[in-house]
This record gives structure tokens, C-alpha cells and sequence, in this order.
């Protein structure tokens, strides 16, 4: 196999007496698709979480690129090379498309308050807002540039979400539910748009969704867990027909993931 | 905010601004030095400095902080403290011997220390009272306000603070005119120069809000899980915004100290910091313009365009009823409910002056003469 970048190992989430996530084990390597999914409640977005580092595992080891980051902070594991978005979107309302992908450069910052408040780091603000401006040409928000994130149509929020991430230059993207909300056509658009940016920006991408399609058409691998336990792990078409996804979770799912 | 290339709406504000420091000058050539007005525009500048450090906190990182008139009092005394001539120490020490200090600052310096001492005093109570949340944070950050309220008035730190007796005879405003031989004044500064430091400081810190690290705080402040999602490390953002507005805010205390003439501990009371938050609710949390607005209408207010209410006035032969001592307060208080109910947003909003002009010229394209 290829070269890992994000290995997780026996990861265990216990909340009081629930156990969130149970023994979760998962090698993503570099360039793939890789896609975690599992009915309501199965513990996707808590080991997503981990892995971010919004909570910190019960038991259990993540590493990024050869590099333990359990326990680590959420901004510390950002710095490091992952980058995520959010089920529900989060974007910051205040400011516009363009800033709001221009502060998610803020963590590659050389400067510091001083030399950024008078101005001694020109150079450096200008490339980041060139980047910036080529960043959004490249996700087609070009367009929305001086809106306001929140008055955008909800396709495009969740455009901007990846944008913004994609703006903290990560080794891996963890896309929450992506296609949450969106129409058939509009999903389909997003796969293509994940591919894209994934070959664009050399990108690993990891994923948590509820739409087959999606999850179906883009994955080169599947991890499926349910009650935080995993159930099966493959390529697409093996894990379509494994008869524990079946029962626990395809045939129900499909229809919800048309709605 | 997107200044690639400085837009025609900064440089007319620049030179709206630049105008109104002319204006100051001139008329504090013309005018008699015991005009309202100037008491006025000096009160007000300080004010304006601390509202807009506070409206920094408040407004732009989401930091309900209430220590404001704490800070304030640390400026105050660090510069009553380094300033006061060693002449006049053992007058003024006169309980304490002349009290510890030996030696005397230059008025800068001594300011630069006030707003140090102040975000050093921040960094250290940060430390614990950030990790708190909204009312948490503001009941603590009061109740530290009390606290150095109180210590500054104990009688031990007498040697230094002066204990409950006021520090006086330090340089104030009025040093900044330059006399004649024969002590006459020949040009005066006495209101221009505190409207320049508040001014300077105001101007850093807006540059500070239109750098990278503003567009991190303004993040931190509409959500803070994805802020620190993108990389911003939340406790070392929060302690800078923290100690960056108490510098401002120990500036503007020693501005206090200067305008007063003289500085009491027991006057830095949470009222102060109620007036400050006042005059950024009324301006619009969130603008830097609105805070200095209303930081000039708010002390216009009080000090002089309200105060005929606290006199008996008589309209030919009728009496007004109501008028007297204390009225002046019931009015005003009338006033800011009245604001605070049907101008929730304060007189700003979130926007800023270059924002009111491009509006302007978006309307009457190029027609816009203030």
C-alpha cells in the first residue's frame, strides 16, 4: 500500500456509561477517498471530533503522518495538516466569503500582533490575499467574493465551508456530511468537486455522509460502523454487499438518503 | 475592510478626522480656555480611547469583560505615581514621608508604563479569568475591578499609592500648552494633545482590528469552534485581545488622571465601567466610530448640554417644576432607555465612517461633501 497519513488506532469514546465509539481502528492512506459511514448515532462525527481534537479519546491512538496527535488541541491538529468542516455549517457570519476564507490563513501566519498591526508584514498579507483570491477562482466563489458568508444560497455556504478549509493548507480533509441538504444534482456536483480539489490540492480525504450516491461514487474505501462499533470496511462494492451493512444500515438508509 | 488599494471613503475619512484635530486647534486658540467645549473634547477623548479599548474586548473578540475602570485606576495611578515632581512628594505623601518613589518620568513614558502596567496586571488575571464564559467572565473580571479598588486604598501600600489620599500635583493637560516667559500662554495644547494620544492609540488599535489577528479575533467572536477549527489557538487570541485593551485601557486611565488633575482610588467605581459600557452600547458594539461618537455625546451630555436641568429655570414668570439638584441624571437615564430600546443597534450599528461614505457615494456618486 501506499504511503499512511492518518492511522487510528483502537479509538474508544466513553461518555459516562455510553460508549460513543468502541474500538475503532482505521488506516487512510495518502490520495484516497475514504468514507465513514453509519446509521444515526453510530459515532461517525465523535470520531471525527477525536481526530480533530474536540474531545480526547477515552483509549486509543491517532496519528497524522507519523506524528502522534492524541490529545493535541483542535488548533495545534489543524496546524499539523488536518482540516475539517462541519455538519452543521459554521461559517462567521460577520464577515464576508472572501475574509472568511482570508482568516483561515491566520495559522500560517510569520507575524506577530505587533509587526501585523503596523503593518511590517505586508508582503506576507498580500501573498495571503492573493492566495485567497486564487483559492476562491479555484472552488468558484469568485463571484460571491464581497457577500456576506450567511446570505449565501445554502449550496454555496457548504462550498465555502471546504473553501475555508481548504485555505488552512491541510494534508487531510474531514468533510462533515457534505451533501447535507443538498439536491441530487447538487451532490452529484460536489463528488465531482471533491475529486477535483482532492487531485488540485494533493489532498486525503476523509468523510462522513448519508447520501449513498455520494458516498458510493467517490470512496475508494468504506468504513462502516454502527453503534460505535465497526462492521465492515472495504471497497464500495464489497461493502454494499456485505449482509451485516445490509441489515444494519444500507437498506434503511437509501431511501432517507433520496428523500 | 478590503483595502487591496485605500479607497476614496478612508482617505475622506482620514481628512474628515484630520480636519476635526485642525478644528480643535484653532478653536482652542480663539476660544476662552474655560469653555465647556474643551472640557468637553478632553473628557470626551479619554472616554473615547477607553470605550473604543473596551468595545475592542466586548465587541470585536466576544469577551464580556467588566474590569475596564480596574485598568483604568492601574493607568491612573502608575502615571500619578512616575510623575509627580520630587519636590512636591513629601506634600503630597505628606502621611508616608514622602512616600517610596524617588524619581520622576517624562509624561510619555510614564503613560507608555500606565497602559504596560495595566496589560501586565491583564496577562497575570487573564491567566485564570479567561478561561471563564460570558456573565462568568464578567462577574469576575468586576469583582477583580473591586478588588484593585480596594487594595489600592489599604493603608500598608500607603509608601506608594498614597493609601486613601489622593495623588495630586502631577503634570495634567494644561502642561501641554507652551507658555511665555511670564507665564502667559502662547499657543495653547492643553485640548489638542489628549485628542491626539486618544487619537494615535484609536488608530492603532483600529489597524490592529484590520490585521490578520482582527480577522482572527472578529472569528473567535461569531464562533468559536470553527476559529479554533481553522487554527487559531483560542487562549493565546483571547489573552492578546485581553491585554492589548487593557493597555488602552491603563492609557486612558492616566488620560483621566491628567484630566481630573488629581486621582482617588475610591473613584474608579463599577459605575465608571457601566458608563463606559453605556457609551459602546450606544455607539454599537462593534464600531469603532460609534464608540467615539458616542463617547462625545455621552460626556456632552452629562457635563454641560443637561446641566440647566439641575437648575431652577424660569420661562418669564413660570417656574419649571422638576428642575433641580439630581434631575439632570433622571433625564439622561430616560434618554439612554429611550436608545436602548428603539436604537438597539446604537448609533452605528457594526459600521464605520468610511462605510457611511461609501454609502453615501453609492447614492450620490461622487457627490458626497462632509
Amino acid at each position: 500500500m501506499s504511503e499512511n497519513v492518518l492511522h487510528i488506532e483502537h479509538l474508544t469514546m466513553r461518555f459516562g456509561g455510553v460508549v460513543a465509539v468502541n474500538n475503532l481502528s482505521m488506516d487512510i492512506n495518502r490520495g484516497e477517498i475514504v468514507a465513514l459511514i453509519g446509521p444515526n448515532g453510530a459515532g461517525k462525527t465523535t470520531a471525527f471530533n477525536m481526530v480533530t481534537g474536540v474531545y480526547t479519546p477515552t483509549e486509543g491512538k491517532i496519528v497524522l503522518a507519523g506524528q502522534d496527535i492524541t490529545g493535541h488541541r483542535p488548533d495545534e491538529i489543524t496546524k499539523l495538516g488536518i482540516a475539517r468542516t462541519f455538519q452543521n455549517i459554521r461559517l462567521f457570519g460577520s464577515m464576508t466569503v472572501f475574509d472568511n476564507v482570508l482568516t483561515a490563513r491566520h495559522l500560517r501566519r510569520t507575524s506577530n500582533f505587533l509587526t501585523a498591526t503596523f503593518r511590517l508584514n505586508a508582503a506576507e498579507e498580500r501573498k495571503m490575499r492573493q492566495e485567497t483570491e486564487a483559492l476562491l477562482k479555484e472552488v468558484g466563489l469568485s463571484e460571491f467574493r464581497d457577500e456576506m458568508a450567511t446570505s449565501l444560497p445554502y449550496g454555496k455556504q457548504r462550498l465555502l465551508e471546504i473553501a475555508r478549509a481548504l485555505s488552512t493548507q491541510p494534508k487531510v480533509l474531514l468533510l462533515d456530511e457534505p451533501a447535507a441538504g443538498m439536491n441530487p444534482q447538487e451532490t452529484e456536483e460536489l463528488g465531482a468537486f471533491i475529486k477535483q480539489i482532492k487531485d488540485k490540492f494533493d489532498l486525503t480525504v476523509f468523510l462522513i455522509e448519508h447520501h449513498m450516491n455520494l458516498v458510493m461514487g467517490i470512496s475508494d474505501r468504506i468504513y462502516v460502523i454502527d453503534f460505535g462499533k465497526q462492521i465492515a470496511q472495504g471497497t464500495p462494492a464489497e461493502v454494499q454487499n456485505n449482509p451485516a451493512v445490509i441489515a444494519a444500515y444500507l437498506g434503511v438508509d437509501e431511501d432517507e438518503g433520496v428523500q | 475592510m478590503n483595502k487591496k488599494k485605500i479607497d476614496s471613503a478612508t482617505i475622506i475619512s482620514a481628512v474628515i478626522v484630520l480636519a476635526l484635530f485642525v478644528a480643535v486647534f484653532i478653536a482652542e486658540q480663539i476660544i476662552p480656555a474655560t469653555s465647556m467645549l474643551f472640557t468637553v473634547i478632553k473628557k470626551g477623548a479619554t472616554y473615547a480611547l477607553v470605550a473604543v479599548s473596551m468595545n475592542l474586548l466586548n465587541g470585536f473578540t466576544g469577551i464580556f469583560s467588566l474590569g475596564q475602570a480596574g485598568f483604568m485606576l492601574i493607568g491612573a495611578y502608575v502615571y500619578g505615581i512616575f510623575t509627580i515632581p520630587v519636590a512636591a512628594r513629601a506634600d503630597v505623601y505628606q502621611y508616608y514621608n514622602g512616600g517610596l518613589v524617588q524619581f520622576t518620568m517624562p509624561v510619555f513614558l510614564a503613560m507608555l508604563c500606565a497602559g504596560l502596567a495595566a496589560a501586565f496586571l491583564a496577562f497575570l488575571i487573564g491567566l485564570p479569568v479567561l478561561r471563564l464564559k460570558s456573565d462568568y467572565l464578567a462577574i469576575a473580571t468586576l469583582g477583580f475591578a473591586e478588588i484593585i479598588r480596594a487594595l489600592f486604598q489599604w493603608d500598608k501600600l500607603g509608601p506608594v499609592t498614597n493609601g486613601s489620599n489622593m495623588l495630586r500635583l502631577f503634570p495634567n493637560f494644561n502642561d501641554f500648552n507652551i507658555k511665555n516667559a511670564d507665564g502667559t500662554v502662547a499657543v495653547y495644547f492643553s485640548t489638542l494633545v489628549p485628542l491626539l494620544i486618544a487619537g494615535v492609540c484609536i488608530g492603532v488599535i483600529i489597524m490592529l482590528i484590520n490585521s490578520t489577528y482582527g480577522r482572527a479575533l472578529m472569528a473567535m467572536r461569531d464562533d468559536e469552534i470553527a476559529a479554533e477549527a481553522m487554527g487559531i489557538r483560542l487562549a493565546s487570541h483571547k489573552r492578546l485581545a485581553f491585554c492589548i485593551s487593557s493597555f488602552f485601557a491603563g492609557v486612558g486611565g492616566a488620560m483621566l488622571a491628567m484630566y481630573q488633575t488629581t486621582v482617588q482610588a475610591k473613584s474608579f467605581t463599577t459605575a465608571m465601567t457601566y458608563e463606559i459600557l453605556l457609551i459602546v452600547v450606544i455607539g454599537g458594539i462593534g464600531s469603532v466610530t460609534g464608540s467615539c461618537l458616542s463617547s462625545f455625546l455621552f460626556v456632552a451630555c452629562s457635563e454641560w448640554w443637561l446641566r440647566f436641568l439641575d437648575q431652577k429655570q424660569m420661562i418669564g414668570n413660570f417656574e419649571v417644576p422638576l428642575l433641580r439638584n439630581g434631575f439632570r441624571l433622571v433625564v439622561f437615564s430616560i434618554i439612554i432607555m429611550i436608545v436602548v430600546l428603539f436604537f438597539r443597534q446604537g448609533i452605528m450599528g457594526n459600521k464605520e465612517l468610511p462605510d457611511l461614505i461609501r454609502q453615501l457615494q453609492g447614492k450620490n456618486k461622487g457627490g458626497a461633501d462632509k
